[in-house]
């Protein structure tokens, strides 16, 4: 074993890198699930934006065409839920864990011919003089596109949620769709939108992952992704910050355990592969016990189905 | 020639099985305060839904300033200088008072210039009311000013409020009647919708009544008799429940000193409660809705445990004791939300007789369930409380307000309770099904059990109630004899004003 | 324009007829898929659905398999149920039943070689153990913690299956398999081997076992109090705590059965069909018995027909693998496909569909 092997600096870079997908589709699920909507079918999301993304990278030769290809997979496969629970109000509990199961399947199906293919390279970025701070600049400025835009959307959100009126019925709609609809706000098609959002999101993780992160193809590659994502918007009590905070806290274990992996520790393998998953248990459990007003802030009305009585 | 402020004209809305509105025409005048009155499920609501564009008329039409008026939806009639003020509240308990008025505006200014008018307007009604504090830890009457800020605010031509002095004490409603009265001096329409009759006949100007959804008759309010009115709305001399002489026999309930937090994040802690009820004896427990009601019935069904001696039937601490221990010694409850609490909406009536019969109809074996049985006693409960309904396999959401309420006190008072816990007993209901209720707990009472009235209508607390004590902020006030209690000694019990003052309008 | 009108209560008819008409779209969906995958549709369901019941040279093998498959289907989904009624959503069943097969084989290896008639009984109490067990931590969690049981359970799947991949190389693994990782094959030891009780009808230990589930599952719901309570824990929590059901005993109680016969579905798999304690020895019957409980509308004579349908897919689609070159994950698709037929079916067991004017807002 040798831990001084780890170089610090390369660990906080790959920290950021492996937070990424999380963060996309966790910052989605939030906007989701502030307007009421508790979309399970992340995981099978984020797999489907994955091979989209990696298909239409590979086909044009773009990346940048790939993440747009993988919002649009995401989204769309979150419409189906939209559809079923919104309009023909089925529960979004087991429509969500459909979403999943279907998601991994028809991602295998396909992704069969893009086994074993590297897709086109993505530059990192090398924001000039930012990026030749020394410790600082490696760790936060020599980063692909998508790890700021990650961060910016984290920003947007948070702006919107707080601080504007479409915020304000977002979260008017997610506290109480009765009381929402009752004002004449329109609580279908602002849930909707909310869920295509949150696929949008979903499937550029996804993407991040077979596109940069990896980078190639594989069948279930998102590996429980998708349910961290859903881990850490309840960890982050649905704020926003909190959100980069969960992600940047599983990212930096997971690099962690594979660097020590690496180091050759004498802890088995399959423990430190399994601690990532531990860890956010033990996190979801710090976070829940606390029944004071800060869990308040679960939107009122999530995962409970509005159909207009009159 | 002046024009109506809103004509009304043939306007119908039927839903399946039901129409709610049948050619209903009337006209409502500029600055006049116009009651809309009838029983409930006569039609109210939906008529007020189809002025504010929430429901849209299958046939007739409606004319505002002489102009058609067609809204399609709640913007559209908030555009066109119409405000309304909902029953079951339209705010949101996680957000803020100011977000909360925001949301119902239709171009709501920055935030903290909102804040500021809030406060003004808030002052100026006197309706006092901090803009930054959450909803959801304001009291009932606070809520109902956030909602009428809200109107306020928008400065409207017709105001509708849909039974709003349900959620007040009676200090509160003349306030509020003061308020209607002086917007209405400043030229804005009130559509005022009650079935409180005294009320209407005090404030209003004229008055149009509503029976199974057609116009039954038109007047000013102030030159009938309440009994006439009454009559009007009801179709029907009303049986008037007769106390039985009686005697009241020993304590069979006594809670003592009961403190404990609420179950939910923004319900009411209850306060040092102490109170008895005798064999015999009805007890009614008044207040303004959201003074804690939910959590008393709480903590005597069993629901929520509190230390053993707070709550004792007889001599036997029960305090500690879940629900079906409860039921066991003869404490029976029926909570107020009859889908969902008191009975499960889609099961059958011969499952929700199960739901609270289990153990005092011997409907199980060794956890083993006896369906013929159970059947038996949900027939019995329908035969016997005369409940509409084909028959005991249907689900409970199918039967009407006032007839799953029978079945729900019906299923407790055929257990033969020693001690009976009803809340909100006849909310909802139909006049003569509330009349029946009311006979039943008082025979019931006749029979020898103690019975606990909790209930949000003054006028049924003093029909059946023999003592009266009112809850406030979780606090309940010493009993006293109902006979002889005056409504500002029952107002200053419920909490007087809480605050409110007289606006300051000139 | 299409607008829904909530039935005064549920259609009694369309619950039943629902699962029939999200096969039968399903069916035609997955054709579509399969043409667009550049495969004769007819006779890609055809292979899924027919011929492993009847195909003259395929039948004699695929039949028995049907109830290999449909027992782990059938036991793990009754448990799903009862769960899924109350509002308890324990989705880790794939790692309960990877626990009960680890502990069942673990009981079963610590005895080799020693034969005895006891070995396979303590084998079976042993999976369902350690089912019991894994399920009871997102049980505890939830009613100690209030922590959602849906993310605990299903990330206790990546726990499980990372703690069976080291046990199938450490200390597990077969110490004369000359280093391959894998256990020895319980199938060659007589005490520990759960064999085909009737030859040539694939029935084994986990299929009888699964019919008593089935039955048990029939008189809990129907006839016993308790399975009352978790129905109107499931429909109405609030009037289940007023009849006095204690929302955690609840809670235990499902996870705990749910978790208890996943588990013996893993112990009766490892010492059957499987064999041996492999990295890949999970194939996802803990997620596929998702779809059976909902198709079986949550019934537990519904799951038992649902179970063999959904069987009879896994076993045409390996056909359809052999003789079409249909890829595998295209049934994993179609199961996925079926499920969301069955939930936009739903909505017309509690609505009516309206042809008329929209309603505004």
């Amino acid at each position: 074993m040798d831990l001084s092997s780890i170089n610090p600096v390369l660990l906080l870079a790959a920290l950021m890198v492996a937070s990424t997908p999380i963060l996309l589709a966790a910052i989605g699920e939030l906007v989701a699930e502030k307007a009421g909507v508790l979309n399970l079918g992340v995981e099978g999301m984020m797999i489907i934006g994955a091979i989209c993304g990696f298909a239409v990278a590979v086909e044009t030769g773009n990346p940048y065409l790939g993440y747009i290809g993988a919002a649009i997979g995401g989204a769309a496969l979150s419409l189906i839920f939209a559809f079923l629970t919104q309009y023909l109000l089925s529960n979004q509990v087991a429509t969500g864990l459909a979403l999943t199961l279907f998601g991994l399947g028809f991602s295998a199906l396909i992704g069969q011919s893009y086994s074993g293919i590297k897709p086109p390279q993505i530059n990192d970025l090398n924001i000039p003089l930012l990026a030749d701070i020394p410790f600082v600049g490696p760790v936060l400025f020599q980063h692909d596109i998508m790890v700021y835009f990650a961060i910016l959307l984290v920003a947007v959100v948070a702006y919107m949620l707080t601080r504007t009126r479409a915020g304000l019925i977002l979260r008017a709609v997610g506290e109480s769709h009765d009381a929402a609809h009752a004002l004449g706000y329109k609580v279908v098609l602002i849930r909707v939108a909310a869920i295509a959002f949150g696929g949008a999101c979903a499937g550029l993780g996804g993407a991040y992952l077979s596109l940069v992160r990896v980078p190639q193809w594989t069948e279930g590659m998102t590996a429980g992704a998708g349910w961290i994502a859903l881990a850490i918007v309840v960890f982050a009590s649905w704020k926003p910050w909190r959100v980069l905070l969960g992600a940047y806290l599983f990212g930096g274990i997971t690099v962690l355990q594979l660097n020590l992996q690496a180091a050759g520790v004498k802890i088995p393998v399959e423990y430190l592969s399994m601690s990532p998953y531990l860890i956010t248990i033990l996190v979801l459990v710090i976070m829940s016990a606390d029944r004071g007003r800060a869990s308040l802030n679960a939107p009122a009305a999530l995962g409970k189905s509005f159909h207009a009585a009159s | 020639m002046t024009h109506p402020l809103l004509s009304i004209q043939g306007v119908t809305k039927a839903y399946p099985g039901v129409v709610a509105n049948d050619t209903v025409s009337f006209d409502i005048q500029p600055g006049e305060v116009h009651a809309l009155l009838g029983e409930n499920g006569a039609g109210k609501s939906t008529l007020v839904k189809m002025i504010y564009g929430l429901v849209k008329p299958d046939a007739g039409r409606m004319e505002l300033h002489a102009a058609p008026y067609e809204p399609a939806s709640p913007h559209a009639a908030r555009n066109s200088g119409i405000a309304m003020v909902f029953q079951h509240f339209s705010l949101f308990e996680a957000l803020n008072v100011a977000e909360n008025v925001a949301l119902g505006m239709e171009d709501p200014p920055p935030m903290a210039t909102l804040a500021e008018r809030i406060r003004e307007v808030s002052e100026t009604y006197g309706l006092p009311l901090d803009p930054a504090r959450l909803v959801g830890d304001l009291s009932a009457g606070e809520r109902q000013r956030v909602e009428i800020i809200r109107c306020l605010l928008q400065d409207p031509n017709l105001l509708i409020m849909d039974e709003p002095t349900s959620v007040l004490t009676p200090q509160e409603v003349d306030i509020l009647f003061e308020t209607l009265k002086k917007l209405s001096a400043e030229g804005t329409a009130i559509l005022y919708i009650s079935h409180k009759l005294e009320e209407i006949r005090t404030l209003c100007d004229a008055a149009t009544v509503l029976r199974l959804g057609k116009v039954v008759g038109a007047c000013n309010p102030r030159e009938k008799s309440a009994r006439e009115l009454a009559e009007m709305m009801v179709g029907q001399l009303l049986h008037t429940p007769d106390k039985g002489a009686k005697e009241t026999g020993d304590v069979a309930l006594a809670v003592k000193d009961l403190s404990v937090a609420s179950q939910n994040p923004f319900g009411t802690a209850l306060k040092d409660i102490s109170f008895e009820v005798r064999r015999g004896e009805v007890l009614g427990i008044g207040g303004v809705a959201g003074n804690g009601q939910d959590d008393l019935l709480a903590a005597l069904s069993g629901e929520m445990i509190t230390p053993a001696e707070t709550v004792r039937l007889g001599h036997q601490p029960v305090g500690a004791l879940g629900p079906n221990d409860r039921r066991r010694l003869g404490i029976l409850c029926a909570p107020e939300e009859r889908l969902g609490h008191a009975a499960a909406p889609d099961m059958s009536l011969t499952e929700n007789a199960l739901l609270t019969g289990a153990i005092r109809e011997s409907l199980s074996k060794n956890g083993f369930l006896d369906w013929a049985r159970t059947r038996g006693f949900a027939e019995t409960i329908i035969e016997k409380f005369d409940v509409r309904t084909p028959g005991p396999t249907h689900a409970a959401r199918s039967l009407s307000g006032g007839n799953l309420q029978k079945f729900v006190i019906g299923r407790e008072i055929l257990q033969r309770p020693e001690v009976l816990v009803v809340n909100q007993p006849t909310w909802g209901v139909d006049a003569a099904a509330a009349a029946s209720i009311r006979q039943a707990l008082l025979d019931l009472a006749t029979d020898g059990a103690a019975i606990i009235v909790i209930s949000q209508d003054l006028d049924e607390l003093m029909e059946v109630a023999d003592r009266f004590a009112a809850l406030n902020e979780g606090r309940l006030s010493e009993p006293r004899p109902t006979q002889g209690l005056t409504i500002d000694e029952i107002g200053l019990m419920m909490g007087g004003a809480h605050g409110m003052e007289v606006a300051h309008v000139a | 324009m299409i607008r829904l009108e909530k039935r005064p209560e549920p259609s009694q008819n369309w619950a039943l007829a629902t699962p029939v008409l999200a096969v039968l779209a399903t069916m035609v969906a997955g054709g579509i898929m399969f043409a667009l995958l550049g495969k004769d549709p007819v006779e890609a369901i055809r292979t899924i659905f027919w011929d492993p019941l009847f195909h003259p040279d395929f039948a004699a093998f695929s039949r028995p398999q049907l109830l290999v498959k449909a027992g782990p289907l059938i036991l793990i989904a009754i448990g799903l149920s009862l769960g899924f009624r109350a509002g308890v959503w324990n989705i880790g069943a794939e790692g309960q039943y990877i626990i009960g097969a680890l502990c069942g084989a673990g009981v079963g290896l610590a005895f080799y070689p020693l034969e005895a008639f006891w070995i396979f009984p303590m084998m079976v109490i042993a999976g369902a153990l350690g089912g019991w067990a894994w399920a009871m931590i997102p049980g505890i969690l939830k009613t100690r913690f209030n922590t959602n049981e849906i993310l605990v359970s299903l990330l206790l799947v990546y726990v499980a299956e990372q703690l069976m991949a080291s046990m199938a190389v450490g200390l597990l693994r077969n110490p004369e398999g000359s280093g391959f990782p894998g256990s020895r094959n319980l199938q060659q030891y007589a005490s520990a081997a759960n064999n085909e009780l009737i030859a040539g009808t694939g029935m084994h230990w986990g299929v009888v076992a699964a019919l008593i589930a089935v039955i048990f599952a029939y008189i809990l719901l129907n006839r016993h109090i308790m399975g009352f309570n978790i129905r109107l824990a499931g429909q109405a929590p609030r009037a289940a705590k007023f009849s006095g059901v204690k929302p955690a005993r609840l809670i235990l109680f499902c996870l705990g059965v749910s978790g208890a016969l996943a588990g013996m579905a893993g112990l009766f798999e490892v010492a059957g069909p499987a064999g041996q304690i492999t990295i890949d020895f999970n194939v996802g019957y803990g997620f596929t018995a998702i779809i059976v409980a909902f198709l079986g509308r949550l019934h537990p004579v519904g799951i038992l027909l649902a179970g063999l349908l959904m069987a009879l897919t896994y076993i045409g689609g390996e056909l359809a693998q052999f003789m079409l070159g249909l890829p595998a994950a295209a049934i994993q698709a179609f199961q996925g496909m079926l499920l969301f037929f069955l939930l936009a079916g739903d909505v017309l067991t509690n609505f009516r569909i309206r042809l008329g004017r929209a309603e505004v807002a």
